[in-house]
Protein backbone atom coordinates (compact mmCIF):
# COMPACT_ATOMS: atom_id res chain seq x y z
CA UNK A 1 0.00 0.00 0.00
CA UNK A 2 1.75 3.42 -0.91
CA UNK A 3 2.06 6.22 1.57
CA UNK A 4 -0.78 8.04 -0.02
CA UNK A 5 -3.48 5.64 -0.04
CA UNK A 6 -2.12 4.94 3.99
CA UNK A 7 -3.26 8.49 4.73
CA UNK A 8 -6.46 8.89 2.68
CA UNK A 9 -7.34 5.55 4.53
CA UNK A 10 -6.55 6.95 7.92
CA UNK A 11 -8.76 9.82 7.58
CA UNK A 12 -11.88 8.41 6.02
CA UNK A 13 -14.57 8.33 8.63
CA UNK A 14 -16.54 5.35 7.55
CA UNK A 15 -20.13 7.04 8.98
CA UNK A 16 -19.45 9.67 6.63
CA UNK A 17 -18.10 8.22 3.05
CA UNK A 18 -19.93 6.94 0.30
CA UNK A 19 -20.31 2.99 -0.40
CA UNK A 20 -17.86 3.25 -3.31
CA UNK A 21 -15.48 5.15 -1.22
CA UNK A 22 -15.97 2.63 1.74
CA UNK A 23 -14.84 -0.30 -0.77
CA UNK A 24 -12.13 2.06 -2.39
CA UNK A 25 -11.05 2.72 1.46
CA UNK A 26 -11.47 -0.87 2.57
CA UNK A 27 -9.92 -3.53 -0.21
CA UNK A 28 -6.43 -2.85 -1.70
CA UNK A 29 -6.02 -0.19 -3.72
CA UNK A 30 -7.32 -0.16 -7.29
CA UNK A 31 -8.28 -4.28 -6.63
CA UNK A 32 -12.35 -3.93 -6.95
CA UNK A 33 -13.79 -5.24 -10.22
CA UNK A 34 -17.57 -4.77 -9.43
CA UNK A 35 -20.50 -6.98 -11.17
CA UNK A 36 -23.97 -5.69 -12.39
CA UNK A 37 -22.35 -2.10 -12.15
CA UNK A 38 -23.72 1.01 -12.64
CA UNK A 39 -23.19 0.71 -16.30
CA UNK A 40 -25.74 -2.01 -16.51
CA UNK A 41 -28.42 0.11 -15.33
CA UNK A 42 -30.09 -2.38 -13.89
CA UNK A 43 -32.42 -0.24 -11.56
CA UNK A 44 -35.35 -0.95 -9.58
CA UNK A 45 -38.51 -2.07 -11.86
CA UNK A 46 -40.43 -1.01 -8.91
CA UNK A 47 -39.75 2.70 -7.67
CA UNK A 48 -41.50 4.49 -11.05
CA UNK A 49 -44.79 3.16 -9.42
CA UNK A 50 -44.10 5.21 -6.29
CA UNK A 51 -42.71 8.15 -8.74
CA UNK A 52 -39.59 7.76 -7.05
CA UNK A 53 -35.99 8.24 -8.68
CA UNK A 54 -33.99 4.83 -9.24
CA UNK A 55 -30.03 4.48 -9.08
CA UNK A 56 -28.27 2.67 -11.45
CA UNK A 57 -26.66 0.26 -8.82
CA UNK A 58 -29.90 0.17 -6.49
CA UNK A 59 -27.62 1.45 -3.74
CA UNK A 60 -25.49 -1.69 -3.88
CA UNK A 61 -21.87 -2.68 -4.86
CA UNK A 62 -20.56 -6.26 -5.19
CA UNK A 63 -17.71 -7.29 -6.59
CA UNK A 64 -14.69 -9.15 -6.18
CA UNK A 65 -11.35 -7.65 -4.65
CA UNK A 66 -8.52 -8.06 -2.80
CA UNK A 67 -7.58 -7.78 0.72
CA UNK A 68 -4.18 -7.75 1.83
CA UNK A 69 -2.91 -10.16 -0.81
CA UNK A 70 -5.43 -12.41 -0.33
CA UNK A 71 -8.38 -12.85 -3.18
CA UNK A 72 -11.84 -11.85 -1.07
CA UNK A 73 -15.50 -11.04 -2.55
CA UNK A 74 -17.13 -7.36 -1.18
CA UNK A 75 -20.73 -5.63 -0.73
CA UNK A 76 -21.47 -2.03 0.23
CA UNK A 77 -24.79 -0.86 0.66
CA UNK A 78 -25.51 2.85 0.16
CA UNK A 79 -27.17 4.25 3.05
CA UNK A 80 -27.99 7.67 0.97
CA UNK A 81 -30.00 5.76 -1.26
CA UNK A 82 -33.52 5.13 -0.20
CA UNK A 83 -31.94 4.55 3.33
CA UNK A 84 -29.30 1.32 2.00
CA UNK A 85 -32.97 -0.64 2.30
CA UNK A 86 -33.07 -3.93 0.57
CA UNK A 87 -35.22 -4.01 -2.80
CA UNK A 88 -35.80 -6.53 -5.36
CA UNK A 89 -32.31 -5.77 -7.20
CA UNK A 90 -30.25 -4.70 -4.45
CA UNK A 91 -31.20 -7.84 -2.42
CA UNK A 92 -30.39 -9.94 -5.48
CA UNK A 93 -27.16 -8.58 -5.99
CA UNK A 94 -26.19 -10.08 -2.50
CA UNK A 95 -27.54 -13.17 -3.10
CA UNK A 96 -25.50 -13.83 -5.81
CA UNK A 97 -22.50 -12.43 -4.61
CA UNK A 98 -22.38 -15.17 -1.73
CA UNK A 99 -23.97 -17.80 -3.91
CA UNK A 100 -20.58 -17.71 -5.91
CA UNK A 101 -18.62 -17.49 -2.59
CA UNK A 102 -19.92 -20.72 -1.89
CA UNK A 103 -19.05 -21.85 -5.28
CA UNK A 104 -15.43 -20.48 -5.11
CA UNK A 105 -14.61 -20.99 -1.41
CA UNK A 106 -13.84 -16.86 -1.24
CA UNK A 107 -14.71 -14.98 1.99
CA UNK A 108 -16.76 -12.18 2.13
CA UNK A 109 -16.85 -8.83 3.16
CA UNK A 110 -20.58 -7.14 3.46
CA UNK A 111 -20.13 -3.33 4.98
CA UNK A 112 -24.19 -2.73 5.67
CA UNK A 113 -25.92 0.49 5.86
CA UNK A 114 -29.45 -0.15 5.73
CA UNK A 115 -32.94 0.47 7.19
CA UNK A 116 -33.82 -3.00 6.35
CA UNK A 117 -36.93 -4.25 3.97
CA UNK A 118 -37.40 -1.14 1.04
CA UNK A 119 -41.08 -0.69 1.57
CA UNK A 120 -42.26 -0.13 -1.87
CA UNK A 121 -40.95 -3.25 -2.76
CA UNK A 122 -41.67 -4.95 0.27
CA UNK A 123 -42.37 -8.57 -0.56
CA UNK A 124 -39.51 -8.44 -2.97
CA UNK A 125 -36.89 -7.02 -0.32
CA UNK A 126 -38.15 -9.86 2.57
CA UNK A 127 -37.84 -12.61 0.10
CA UNK A 128 -34.23 -11.55 -1.24
CA UNK A 129 -33.31 -11.47 2.98
CA UNK A 130 -34.77 -15.05 3.29
CA UNK A 131 -32.44 -16.19 0.18
CA UNK A 132 -29.02 -13.65 1.60
CA UNK A 133 -29.16 -15.55 4.94
CA UNK A 134 -29.93 -19.17 3.18
CA UNK A 135 -27.09 -18.50 0.73
CA UNK A 136 -24.92 -17.08 3.61
CA UNK A 137 -25.35 -19.77 5.86
CA UNK A 138 -24.72 -22.44 3.18
CA UNK A 139 -21.51 -20.76 2.41
CA UNK A 140 -20.51 -20.51 5.94
CA UNK A 141 -21.31 -24.34 6.33
CA UNK A 142 -18.82 -25.09 3.69
CA UNK A 143 -16.03 -23.16 5.27
CA UNK A 144 -16.02 -19.50 3.92
CA UNK A 145 -16.25 -16.36 6.26
CA UNK A 146 -18.21 -13.73 6.01
CA UNK A 147 -17.44 -10.60 7.64
CA UNK A 148 -20.29 -7.87 8.37
CA UNK A 149 -18.95 -3.96 9.06
CA UNK A 150 -21.52 -1.80 10.55
CA UNK A 151 -20.70 1.86 11.24
CA UNK A 152 -23.27 4.08 8.20
CA UNK A 153 -25.49 6.37 8.72
CA UNK A 154 -28.28 4.35 8.21
CA UNK A 155 -27.14 1.12 10.87
CA UNK A 156 -28.42 -2.28 10.34
CA UNK A 157 -31.82 -2.52 10.75
CA UNK A 158 -35.27 -4.55 10.21
CA UNK A 159 -33.59 -7.86 8.07
CA UNK A 160 -30.41 -6.29 7.97
CA UNK A 161 -29.92 -7.36 11.56
CA UNK A 162 -30.85 -11.07 10.85
CA UNK A 163 -28.04 -11.24 7.91
CA UNK A 164 -26.12 -9.76 10.13
CA UNK A 165 -26.29 -12.09 12.85
CA UNK A 166 -25.72 -14.67 11.04
CA UNK A 167 -22.54 -13.46 9.71
CA UNK A 168 -18.76 -15.26 11.31
CA UNK A 169 -17.43 -12.05 12.59
CA UNK A 170 -19.02 -8.76 13.07
CA UNK A 171 -17.05 -5.63 13.22
CA UNK A 172 -18.67 -2.03 14.59
CA UNK A 173 -17.97 0.97 15.12
CA UNK A 174 -20.18 3.02 18.36
CA UNK A 175 -22.10 4.81 15.39
CA UNK A 176 -22.82 1.03 14.06
CA UNK A 177 -26.64 0.29 15.24
CA UNK A 178 -27.75 -2.98 15.33
CA UNK A 179 -31.19 -4.05 16.08
CA UNK A 180 -34.65 -5.69 14.24
CA UNK A 181 -37.54 -3.01 14.91
CA UNK A 182 -36.10 0.25 14.90
CA UNK A 183 -36.97 3.04 17.40
CA UNK A 184 -39.73 4.81 15.52
CA UNK A 185 -41.44 1.79 14.61
CA UNK A 186 -41.49 0.49 18.12
CA UNK A 187 -42.67 4.04 19.56
CA UNK A 188 -45.62 4.20 16.40
CA UNK A 189 -46.80 0.63 17.87
CA UNK A 190 -45.82 0.75 21.25
CA UNK A 191 -45.67 4.01 22.06
CA UNK A 192 -43.50 6.89 23.59
CA UNK A 193 -43.12 4.97 26.90
CA UNK A 194 -41.73 1.88 25.63
CA UNK A 195 -39.69 3.77 23.40
CA UNK A 196 -38.47 7.03 23.01
CA UNK A 197 -37.44 7.38 19.09
CA UNK A 198 -36.27 11.12 19.95
CA UNK A 199 -33.75 10.35 22.76
CA UNK A 200 -30.84 9.93 21.03
CA UNK A 201 -28.41 8.78 23.91
CA UNK A 202 -31.19 6.38 24.92
CA UNK A 203 -31.00 4.93 21.10
CA UNK A 204 -27.77 4.78 21.04
CA UNK A 205 -26.73 2.50 24.21
CA UNK A 206 -29.67 0.49 23.77
CA UNK A 207 -29.09 -0.64 20.00
CA UNK A 208 -25.51 1.05 18.99
CA UNK A 209 -22.12 -0.85 18.93
CA UNK A 210 -20.52 -0.38 22.26
CA UNK A 211 -23.73 -2.42 23.89
CA UNK A 212 -23.49 -4.73 21.60
CA UNK A 213 -19.79 -5.28 21.56
CA UNK A 214 -20.42 -5.92 25.56
CA UNK A 215 -23.07 -7.97 25.16
CA UNK A 216 -21.17 -10.69 22.69
CA UNK A 217 -23.62 -9.38 19.65
CA UNK A 218 -20.16 -7.88 17.81
CA UNK A 219 -16.91 -8.70 18.09
CA UNK A 220 -14.79 -5.94 17.20
CA UNK A 221 -14.94 -2.54 18.08
CA UNK A 222 -12.92 0.01 16.42
CA UNK A 223 -12.78 3.63 15.46
CA UNK A 224 -14.80 5.73 12.88
CA UNK A 225 -11.86 4.90 10.24
CA UNK A 226 -11.93 2.97 6.95
CA UNK A 227 -8.01 2.13 8.01
CA UNK A 228 -9.44 0.61 11.10
CA UNK A 229 -12.47 -1.18 9.70
CA UNK A 230 -9.65 -2.48 6.80
CA UNK A 231 -7.06 -3.77 9.85
CA UNK A 232 -9.99 -5.61 11.48
CA UNK A 233 -11.39 -7.23 8.82
CA UNK A 234 -7.77 -8.47 7.85
CA UNK A 235 -7.65 -9.26 11.57
CA UNK A 236 -10.45 -11.19 11.05
CA UNK A 237 -10.44 -13.32 8.03
CA UNK A 238 -6.15 -14.48 9.58
CA UNK A 239 -8.36 -16.28 12.40
CA UNK A 240 -11.29 -18.25 10.47
CA UNK A 241 -14.13 -19.72 12.33
CA UNK A 242 -16.28 -22.61 11.72
CA UNK A 243 -20.16 -22.87 11.69
CA UNK A 244 -21.81 -26.34 12.53
CA UNK A 245 -23.70 -27.84 14.80
CA UNK A 246 -20.85 -27.52 17.73
CA UNK A 247 -21.51 -23.63 16.60
CA UNK A 248 -25.23 -23.11 16.99
CA UNK A 249 -25.49 -25.63 20.27
CA UNK A 250 -22.86 -23.43 21.60
CA UNK A 251 -24.42 -19.96 20.15
CA UNK A 252 -27.98 -21.43 21.92
CA UNK A 253 -25.59 -21.69 25.54
CA UNK A 254 -24.53 -18.37 25.53
CA UNK A 255 -27.71 -16.79 24.14
CA UNK A 256 -29.65 -18.78 26.65
CA UNK A 257 -27.13 -17.50 29.98
CA UNK A 258 -27.65 -13.75 28.37
CA UNK A 259 -31.60 -14.24 29.05
CA UNK A 260 -30.74 -15.53 32.60
CA UNK A 261 -27.99 -13.37 33.30
CA UNK A 262 -29.29 -10.05 32.02
CA UNK A 263 -33.11 -11.05 31.01
CA UNK A 264 -34.51 -8.46 34.00
CA UNK A 265 -32.44 -5.15 32.74
CA UNK A 266 -34.47 -2.34 32.46
CA UNK A 267 -31.54 -0.24 31.07
CA UNK A 268 -28.19 -1.21 28.81
CA UNK A 269 -26.48 0.60 32.10
CA UNK A 270 -27.90 -2.23 34.23
CA UNK A 271 -26.41 -4.79 31.68
CA UNK A 272 -22.65 -3.05 31.84
CA UNK A 273 -22.66 -2.78 35.84
CA UNK A 274 -24.15 -6.65 35.33
CA UNK A 275 -21.12 -7.29 33.63
CA UNK A 276 -19.00 -5.76 36.48
CA UNK A 277 -17.83 -2.91 34.44
CA UNK A 278 -17.59 -0.32 36.63
CA UNK A 279 -18.07 2.98 36.80
CA UNK A 280 -20.41 3.02 33.36
CA UNK A 281 -22.06 6.60 33.33
CA UNK A 282 -19.14 7.60 31.61
CA UNK A 283 -19.17 4.68 29.03
CA UNK A 284 -20.97 6.14 25.82
CA UNK A 285 -18.44 8.75 26.25
CA UNK A 286 -15.30 7.09 25.82
CA UNK A 287 -13.22 6.76 23.07
CA UNK A 288 -12.30 3.47 21.45
CA UNK A 289 -9.13 2.42 23.58
CA UNK A 290 -10.26 3.58 26.88
CA UNK A 291 -13.50 1.93 26.22
CA UNK A 292 -11.62 -1.16 25.52
CA UNK A 293 -9.49 -1.33 27.99
CA UNK A 294 -12.28 -0.40 30.79
CA UNK A 295 -14.38 -3.61 28.72
CA UNK A 296 -11.50 -5.72 28.97
CA UNK A 297 -11.75 -9.33 30.05
CA UNK A 298 -15.48 -7.92 31.24
CA UNK A 299 -17.46 -8.20 28.17
CA UNK A 300 -19.47 -11.38 26.69
CA UNK A 301 -17.80 -12.92 23.91
CA UNK A 302 -19.52 -14.74 20.97
CA UNK A 303 -16.23 -16.53 20.23
CA UNK A 304 -16.94 -20.29 18.54
CA UNK A 305 -20.32 -19.41 19.56
CA UNK A 306 -22.05 -17.32 16.12
CA UNK B 1 -57.95 -23.48 9.31
CA UNK B 2 -57.73 -24.39 13.20
CA UNK B 3 -54.65 -26.01 14.22
CA UNK B 4 -56.14 -28.76 15.48
CA UNK B 5 -58.04 -29.50 12.41
CA UNK B 6 -55.19 -29.18 10.55
CA UNK B 7 -53.32 -31.71 12.60
CA UNK B 8 -55.93 -33.96 12.29
CA UNK B 9 -56.05 -34.01 8.76
CA UNK B 10 -52.09 -34.42 8.48
CA UNK B 11 -51.93 -36.85 10.81
CA UNK B 12 -54.89 -39.38 10.60
CA UNK B 13 -52.61 -42.10 11.99
CA UNK B 14 -52.44 -39.99 15.18
CA UNK B 15 -50.03 -37.39 16.79
CA UNK B 16 -48.22 -36.12 20.16
CA UNK B 17 -48.55 -32.22 19.66
CA UNK B 18 -48.66 -29.73 22.15
CA UNK B 19 -49.26 -25.80 22.28
CA UNK B 20 -48.49 -23.87 25.29
CA UNK B 21 -47.70 -20.05 25.33
CA UNK B 22 -48.36 -20.22 21.47
CA UNK B 23 -45.24 -22.36 20.69
CA UNK B 24 -46.01 -25.69 19.31
CA UNK B 25 -44.41 -29.08 19.82
CA UNK B 26 -44.12 -32.75 19.21
CA UNK B 27 -44.41 -35.10 16.57
CA UNK B 28 -47.13 -36.55 14.37
CA UNK B 29 -46.89 -39.97 12.36
CA UNK B 30 -47.90 -40.41 8.66
CA UNK B 31 -49.70 -43.10 6.80
CA UNK B 32 -46.72 -45.55 6.38
CA UNK B 33 -45.45 -44.81 9.71
CA UNK B 34 -42.77 -42.03 9.06
CA UNK B 35 -42.52 -39.61 11.76
CA UNK B 36 -42.50 -35.79 11.28
CA UNK B 37 -41.13 -33.74 13.88
CA UNK B 38 -43.42 -30.64 14.49
CA UNK B 39 -41.94 -27.26 15.93
CA UNK B 40 -43.91 -23.93 14.90
CA UNK B 41 -46.06 -20.79 16.31
CA UNK B 42 -50.05 -20.74 17.34
CA UNK B 43 -52.24 -17.81 18.24
CA UNK B 44 -50.78 -15.06 16.60
CA UNK B 45 -47.93 -14.55 18.92
CA UNK B 46 -45.42 -12.23 18.61
CA UNK B 47 -41.81 -13.83 18.72
CA UNK B 48 -39.46 -12.50 21.31
CA UNK B 49 -36.16 -13.41 22.50
CA UNK B 50 -37.10 -16.45 24.97
CA UNK B 51 -39.90 -18.07 22.17
CA UNK B 52 -37.08 -17.92 19.25
CA UNK B 53 -34.46 -19.59 22.14
CA UNK B 54 -37.02 -22.11 23.00
CA UNK B 55 -37.70 -22.67 19.03
CA UNK B 56 -34.02 -22.96 18.08
CA UNK B 57 -33.19 -25.24 20.93
CA UNK B 58 -35.64 -27.69 19.65
CA UNK B 59 -34.58 -27.53 16.27
CA UNK B 60 -31.20 -28.26 17.45
CA UNK B 61 -32.18 -31.34 19.28
CA UNK B 62 -33.85 -32.69 16.20
CA UNK B 63 -30.88 -31.70 14.34
CA UNK B 64 -28.43 -33.50 16.46
CA UNK B 65 -30.90 -36.75 15.84
CA UNK B 66 -30.09 -39.09 13.11
CA UNK B 67 -33.20 -40.14 12.20
CA UNK B 68 -33.53 -38.13 9.16
CA UNK B 69 -37.48 -37.69 10.00
CA UNK B 70 -38.57 -33.78 8.37
CA UNK B 71 -39.23 -30.99 10.54
CA UNK B 72 -43.17 -29.41 9.56
CA UNK B 73 -43.56 -25.90 11.27
CA UNK B 74 -46.74 -24.48 11.37
CA UNK B 75 -47.06 -20.87 11.77
CA UNK B 76 -49.87 -18.64 13.03
CA UNK B 77 -47.71 -15.44 14.44
CA UNK B 78 -47.69 -12.03 14.38
CA UNK B 79 -44.42 -9.84 14.16
CA UNK B 80 -41.32 -10.37 16.22
CA UNK B 81 -42.26 -8.48 19.24
CA UNK B 82 -41.62 -5.26 19.42
CA UNK B 83 -40.20 -3.99 21.94
CA UNK B 84 -37.18 -2.29 24.25
CA UNK B 85 -35.89 -5.03 26.11
CA UNK B 86 -36.10 -7.36 23.00
CA UNK B 87 -33.89 -5.08 20.91
CA UNK B 88 -32.09 -4.33 24.72
CA UNK B 89 -31.08 -7.94 24.71
CA UNK B 90 -30.14 -8.37 21.31
CA UNK B 91 -33.12 -10.09 19.13
CA UNK B 92 -31.77 -10.03 15.86
CA UNK B 93 -29.04 -12.63 17.12
CA UNK B 94 -32.00 -14.36 18.72
CA UNK B 95 -33.90 -14.81 15.56
CA UNK B 96 -31.10 -15.11 13.21
CA UNK B 97 -30.46 -18.38 15.93
CA UNK B 98 -33.88 -20.01 15.05
CA UNK B 99 -32.75 -19.18 11.29
CA UNK B 100 -29.67 -20.41 11.08
CA UNK B 101 -30.83 -23.83 13.40
CA UNK B 102 -33.68 -24.62 10.73
CA UNK B 103 -31.43 -24.52 8.17
CA UNK B 104 -28.65 -26.76 9.99
CA UNK B 105 -31.11 -29.39 10.45
CA UNK B 106 -31.87 -28.70 6.76
CA UNK B 107 -28.05 -29.84 6.25
CA UNK B 108 -28.34 -32.41 8.46
CA UNK B 109 -31.04 -34.62 6.29
CA UNK B 110 -34.11 -33.44 8.25
CA UNK B 111 -36.51 -31.70 5.25
CA UNK B 112 -37.98 -28.01 6.94
CA UNK B 113 -41.51 -27.66 5.46
CA UNK B 114 -43.27 -24.68 7.08
CA UNK B 115 -46.93 -24.49 6.90
CA UNK B 116 -48.34 -21.06 6.76
CA UNK B 117 -51.72 -21.41 8.29
CA UNK B 118 -52.23 -17.94 10.03
CA UNK B 119 -50.14 -14.51 10.28
CA UNK B 120 -46.41 -13.97 10.18
CA UNK B 121 -45.31 -10.59 9.34
CA UNK B 122 -41.26 -8.93 9.01
CA UNK B 123 -38.53 -10.61 10.91
CA UNK B 124 -40.69 -13.27 12.63
CA UNK B 125 -41.37 -14.14 9.16
CA UNK B 126 -37.50 -14.05 8.11
CA UNK B 127 -36.89 -16.19 10.53
CA UNK B 128 -39.70 -19.05 10.85
CA UNK B 129 -41.45 -19.60 7.48
CA UNK B 130 -38.72 -18.09 5.07
CA UNK B 131 -36.23 -19.81 6.78
CA UNK B 132 -38.05 -23.50 5.84
CA UNK B 133 -37.10 -25.35 2.54
CA UNK B 134 -39.91 -25.23 1.42
CA UNK B 135 -42.85 -23.11 2.54
CA UNK B 136 -46.81 -24.13 1.78
CA UNK B 137 -49.79 -22.06 2.78
CA UNK B 138 -53.97 -22.66 3.49
CA UNK B 139 -55.95 -20.22 1.95
CA UNK B 140 -56.45 -17.73 4.97
CA UNK B 141 -52.87 -17.39 5.69
CA UNK B 142 -52.14 -13.59 5.82
CA UNK B 143 -48.80 -13.05 5.16
CA UNK B 144 -47.06 -9.60 5.18
CA UNK B 145 -43.98 -7.57 5.56
CA UNK B 146 -45.64 -4.71 6.91
CA UNK B 147 -49.33 -3.73 7.68
CA UNK B 148 -50.29 -0.88 4.77
CA UNK B 149 -51.27 1.75 7.93
CA UNK B 150 -47.65 1.57 9.46
CA UNK B 151 -46.36 1.49 5.68
CA UNK B 152 -48.21 4.77 5.01
CA UNK B 153 -46.47 6.23 7.68
CA UNK B 154 -43.38 5.44 6.66
CA UNK B 155 -43.54 6.07 3.23
CA UNK B 156 -45.72 9.35 3.75
CA UNK B 157 -48.56 8.13 1.31
CA UNK B 158 -52.08 7.96 1.93
CA UNK B 159 -53.73 4.48 3.28
CA UNK B 160 -56.30 5.19 -0.41
CA UNK B 161 -53.25 5.71 -2.33
CA UNK B 162 -51.06 2.71 -0.94
CA UNK B 163 -54.52 0.41 -1.76
CA UNK B 164 -55.19 2.11 -5.24
CA UNK B 165 -51.33 1.03 -5.94
CA UNK B 166 -51.29 -2.60 -4.62
CA UNK B 167 -54.01 -3.10 -7.26
CA UNK B 168 -51.16 -2.59 -9.99
CA UNK B 169 -48.49 -4.04 -8.41
CA UNK B 170 -47.92 -7.42 -6.37
CA UNK B 171 -44.42 -6.41 -5.27
CA UNK B 172 -45.11 -4.34 -1.79
CA UNK B 173 -49.35 -5.32 -0.77
CA UNK B 174 -49.98 -7.69 1.75
CA UNK B 175 -51.38 -11.04 1.97
CA UNK B 176 -50.53 -14.55 0.86
CA UNK B 177 -51.32 -13.82 -3.13
CA UNK B 178 -49.07 -11.28 -3.69
CA UNK B 179 -46.23 -13.24 -1.52
CA UNK B 180 -46.93 -16.31 -3.48
CA UNK B 181 -46.49 -14.71 -6.88
CA UNK B 182 -43.01 -13.52 -5.80
CA UNK B 183 -41.82 -17.30 -5.08
CA UNK B 184 -41.77 -17.18 -1.52
CA UNK B 185 -44.97 -19.71 -1.15
CA UNK B 186 -44.54 -23.03 -2.84
CA UNK B 187 -47.77 -24.45 -3.15
CA UNK B 188 -51.08 -23.22 -1.25
CA UNK B 189 -53.09 -26.67 -0.02
CA UNK B 190 -56.36 -27.55 -0.43
CA UNK B 191 -58.07 -27.97 2.85
CA UNK B 192 -60.69 -29.73 1.51
CA UNK B 193 -58.45 -32.84 0.69
CA UNK B 194 -56.27 -34.81 3.37
CA UNK B 195 -53.31 -32.83 4.04
CA UNK B 196 -51.81 -36.09 4.75
CA UNK B 197 -51.69 -36.73 1.04
CA UNK B 198 -50.27 -33.89 0.14
CA UNK B 199 -47.65 -33.58 2.81
CA UNK B 200 -46.29 -37.21 1.47
CA UNK B 201 -46.76 -35.88 -2.28
CA UNK B 202 -44.10 -32.60 -1.45
CA UNK B 203 -42.05 -35.26 1.23
CA UNK B 204 -42.41 -37.40 -2.72
CA UNK B 205 -40.35 -34.45 -4.57
CA UNK B 206 -36.60 -33.76 -4.77
CA UNK B 207 -35.94 -30.68 -2.32
CA UNK B 208 -33.55 -29.31 -4.37
CA UNK B 209 -32.05 -25.82 -4.09
CA UNK B 210 -32.86 -22.28 -3.59
CA UNK B 211 -35.49 -21.60 -6.46
CA UNK B 212 -37.68 -19.28 -5.21
CA UNK B 213 -36.45 -16.52 -7.19
CA UNK B 214 -37.10 -18.66 -10.37
CA UNK B 215 -40.63 -18.92 -9.09
CA UNK B 216 -41.20 -15.47 -8.85
CA UNK B 217 -40.05 -15.08 -12.65
CA UNK B 218 -42.77 -17.75 -13.64
CA UNK B 219 -45.16 -16.14 -11.60
CA UNK B 220 -44.54 -12.35 -12.67
CA UNK B 221 -43.90 -11.21 -9.24
CA UNK B 222 -40.36 -10.63 -9.20
CA UNK B 223 -39.36 -9.75 -13.12
CA UNK B 224 -35.60 -9.55 -12.40
CA UNK B 225 -34.14 -11.07 -8.87
CA UNK B 226 -33.08 -14.76 -10.45
CA UNK B 227 -31.60 -12.75 -13.67
CA UNK B 228 -29.33 -10.55 -11.46
CA UNK B 229 -28.66 -12.84 -8.52
CA UNK B 230 -27.82 -15.31 -11.58
CA UNK B 231 -25.78 -12.78 -13.69
CA UNK B 232 -23.56 -11.89 -10.88
CA UNK B 233 -22.23 -15.46 -10.12
CA UNK B 234 -21.76 -15.70 -13.76
CA UNK B 235 -19.46 -12.85 -13.60
CA UNK B 236 -17.52 -14.09 -10.25
CA UNK B 237 -17.50 -17.54 -11.30
CA UNK B 238 -16.04 -16.97 -14.58
CA UNK B 239 -12.33 -16.93 -13.60
CA UNK B 240 -9.11 -14.44 -14.98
Amino acid sequence: MSVISALRNETTSWYEASARQRIDALVDRGSLTEFVGPAARETSPHLAIFGLPTQLDDGIVVGEAALDGRAVLVAAQEGRFMGGAFGEVHGAKLVGLLRAARATRRDVLICFDTGGVRLQEANAGELAIAEIIRALVLARLAGVQVVGLIGGRAGCYGGGGLIAACCSTLIVTEQGRISVTGPEVIETNKGVEEFDSKDRAFVWRTMGGKHRYLIGGADRLVADSAAAFRAAAIGALSSPTVLDAGTLDAEQARLERRLARFGTAEDATEIWSALGIDPVDDLPALDESSFLARAGGKRESADGAR
Amino acid sequence: MELDDILASLFPAGHEVRVAHGRIAGHGVLRDGRRIHVVGLADGIALGVEDAASLAAQVLAIARQTDAAPILMPIDSSSQRMSRRDELLGLNEYLAHLAKSLLLAEQAGHRTIGLLYGGSAAGAFIATALATGTLVALPGAHPEVMDLPSMARVTKLSLDVLREKAKATPVFAPGLDNLARTGAVHATWDPAQPLTAQLEALLAEPAGDDARDLLGQQRQGRPKAAAIAARVVHEATRGG
